[in-house]
């Protein structure tokens, strides 16, 4: 059994101005141990649906449809106080800003008491300090320094703290949400290996959700490529990196600056993401694509697996 | 006697390391200085006042202040300065029980009801809104009028009044805070409803409480005096502030400036003292411009 399943899920913002679909109809599923990337632009989804895995969509969030089984149990069936006891202990979120993602009152050294305490009761405040040096330690934070203030931290060493918040009930799910956005190219190169390495240690599921293929496609299994809300592309990262198949992650990919070919004109994807209020009929992509065909401007094409679970959400595949 | 020792052990060199914190820190530093000796000054006032004060005809009527009587004595032969002395206490009492009321009041319900939000929300910022909306002298005065005289009654008018200072103060904050990313790190991470009130929301909103409690210091000091001045304050053989207001007034046109001026004086220093500490904690603790 998958430790997450997710089936046709549907989550819709109940904006003032109409209803915006934010995640529409996606499934996929997660084993133990595996690392998913979630690949989209900013709008795409891809925060909703990470969001909603732990059931915290932001208001007027609803999630309208489908299932979330973590363990084989629907999450969406829980009351309010069950969910409460899953996050943090079997899923956990790492939020994209570091910066402020810290309570700027407590010491480093209380966020951890406050979290495991929050979980096992039973265990006393030393115990819980103790274990919490252990896992700065795994972070490469001093442990010395569990005392201290978040401001006196770094961007880098207050993400690697909330990863070892995240790590520190030995979850079975950790959703990282644009982790490295907020922080350069070097320490984020470092946050990304210490996320794999503590999957590797802790045997811990990974969704890794970002806007930056070049990131996911080497440290993922397996990579969800997203667009306004759709799931377009759901394949192993070798494949996606050889063979991609729906036009816009083949656009994607050729946007990826590649070092060695020195003379190559860097290829853009023409236009902007649609606007969710109105989504362009049909396809949701096709006034950005130079495939797009007649039958993709008046139906939405279905979900096809072309070849052992590579799946694709485009017409040039097939489903016409 | 040793715990009071420590105490001034602890605060003053917390107050002479506020000097080094440019202009808002001696901005701290004075009106808590003014404060402090006021205070010290209503404690002590059995001890340093030459005469009792409300003991009548301790001198001559309407005599200017002059040696013997430094700052003169009113209508009753009474001695102005024991009377400057200790006529704070009723005023002091009054405005600090306020403020605890207020706390005690304004605090949780403007945490719960911002936490909460929807129509609990709704429902406490119209009430607090419609109170904000009464000068403030004017329903005092109604409340105490209510109420009746003394401290309690007093300080309860007071608060009420001043309740919904508080509250939309914590109601801005709560609602920016609540938003937060901590926050909802600490929501993703199983944390309790009442574990975000009290440790993520509460600890970062105290310092907006502190300068609002400081402020409303001042102003229910000035509050009391107009509850005093009215007649809604305590029995007039208490010596206060308030009552020599009232009696120099009516002295005033006769040429005894002396009754009104110096009890009048000592509500100013006392509340511009408070209003100091308000604007320099403020400033101390929400710095808006970094220099």
């Amino acid at each position: 059994m998958p430790l997450l399943e997710v089936d046709s899920l549907t989550v819709d913002y109940r904006a003032r101005r109409g209803n915006i679909r934010a995640v529409d109809d996606l499934s996929f599923s997660l084993e133990k141990g595996e690392t998913l990337g979630l690949v989209g632009e900013s709008g795409s989804g891809k925060s909703t649906l990470g969001l909603s895995l732990i059931r915290l969509v932001p208001y007027p969030g609803v999630i309208v449809n489908g299932s979330i089984r973590i363990d084989g149990t629907d999450i969406l069936n829980l009351s309010e106080e069950e969910m409460r006891l899953i996050r943090g202990r079997k899923v956990t979120y790492v939020f994209q800003d570091p910066m402020t993602s810290l309570n700027p009152v407590k010491k480093i050294g209380d966020h951890f008491v406050e979290l495991i305490r929050t979980h096992e009761s039973n265990i006393s405040d030393e115990e819980a300090l103790k274990r919490a040096k252990i896992l700065l330690n795994d972070v490469g934070i001093l442990p010395e320094r569990i005392n201290d203030y978040p401001h006196q931290f770094s961007g880098g060493m207050r993400q690697r703290i909330m990863i070892a918040l995240a790590i520190a009930l030995n979850p079975d799910l950790v959703i990282a949400d644009e982790p490295t956005t907020a922080l350069d190219v070097i320490v984020q190169a470092k946050i990304l290996d210490l996320l794999k390495s503590l999957r590797d240690k802790y045997g811990m599921a990974l969704i890794l959700i970002t806007h930056d293929l070049s990131i996911v496609l080497e440290r993922c299994d397996k990579i969800i490529v997203m667009y306004a809300g759709h799931l377009i592309e759901y394949v192993n990262s070798t494949d996606l990196h050889r063979n991609p198949r729906h036009p816009y992650t083949q656009g994607l990919l050729r946007s990826i600056p590649n070092i060695e070919l020195t003379d190559q004109k860097l290829e853009a994807i023409p236009g902007s993401p649609p606007d969710l209020l109105n989504p362009p009929k049909g396809c949701r992509f096709w006034p950005r694509c130079s495939y797009a065909m007649k039958i993709c401007h008046t139906k939405e094409p279905p979900v096809i697996d072309v070849e052992h679970s590579h799946v694709v959400r485009c017409f040039l595949y097939g489903g016409a | 006697m040793e715990t009071r020792q420590s105490m001034l052990a602890s605060v003053l060199p917390a107050l002479a390391s506020l000097t080094k914190r440019g202009l808002a820190g001696w901005i701290t530093v004075i009106g808590s200085g003014m404060v402090i000796s006021i205070v010290l000054m209503t404690l002590l006032a059995p001890w340093i006042s030459p005469y009792n004060p409300s003991a009548i005809n301790i001198g001559p009527r309407f005599c200017p202040p002059n040696g013997q009587f430094p700052l003169g004595t009113n209508h009753l032969g009474q001695d102005m300065l024991s009377r400057v002395f200790s006529g704070g206490s009723i005023m002091l009492q009054v405005a600090a029980l306020s403020v605890v009321v207020c706390l005690v009041i304004g605090v949780p319900i403007g945490l719960l009801a911002s936490y909460a939000g929807g129509n609990l929300d709704k429902v406490c910022s119209l009430v607090m809104d419609s109170v904000y909306a009464f000068p403030a002298l004017v329903l005092a005065i109604a409340i105490a009028a209510i109420l009746g005289t003394g401290v309690v009654n007093m300080a309860l008018a007071i608060a009420v009044v001043y309740v919904p200072s508080y509250f939309r103060i914590i109601r801005s904050q709560v609602l920016t805070i609540k938003e937060l990313l901590y926050t909802e790190a600490a929501r993703a991470t199983g944390a309790k409803g009442r574990t975000i009130l009290l440790r993520y929301i509460l600890p970062n909103v105290i310092p907006s409480i502190v300068v609002v409690a400081t402020v409303n210091f001042a102003d229910a000091i000035l509050t009391a005096a107009g509850l005093t001045f009215v007649g809604l304050g305590v029995a007039k053989d208490i010596p206060d502030w308030g009552w020599d207001l009232t009696d120099g007034r009516a002295l005033l046109p006769s040429g005894a400036w002396w009754v009104i001026t110096f009890p009048g004086l000592m509500i100013v220093l006392l509340a511009l003292g408070f209003t100091l500490i308000g604007e320099g904690l403020s400033e101390l603790l929400h710095p808006r411009l970094e220099q």
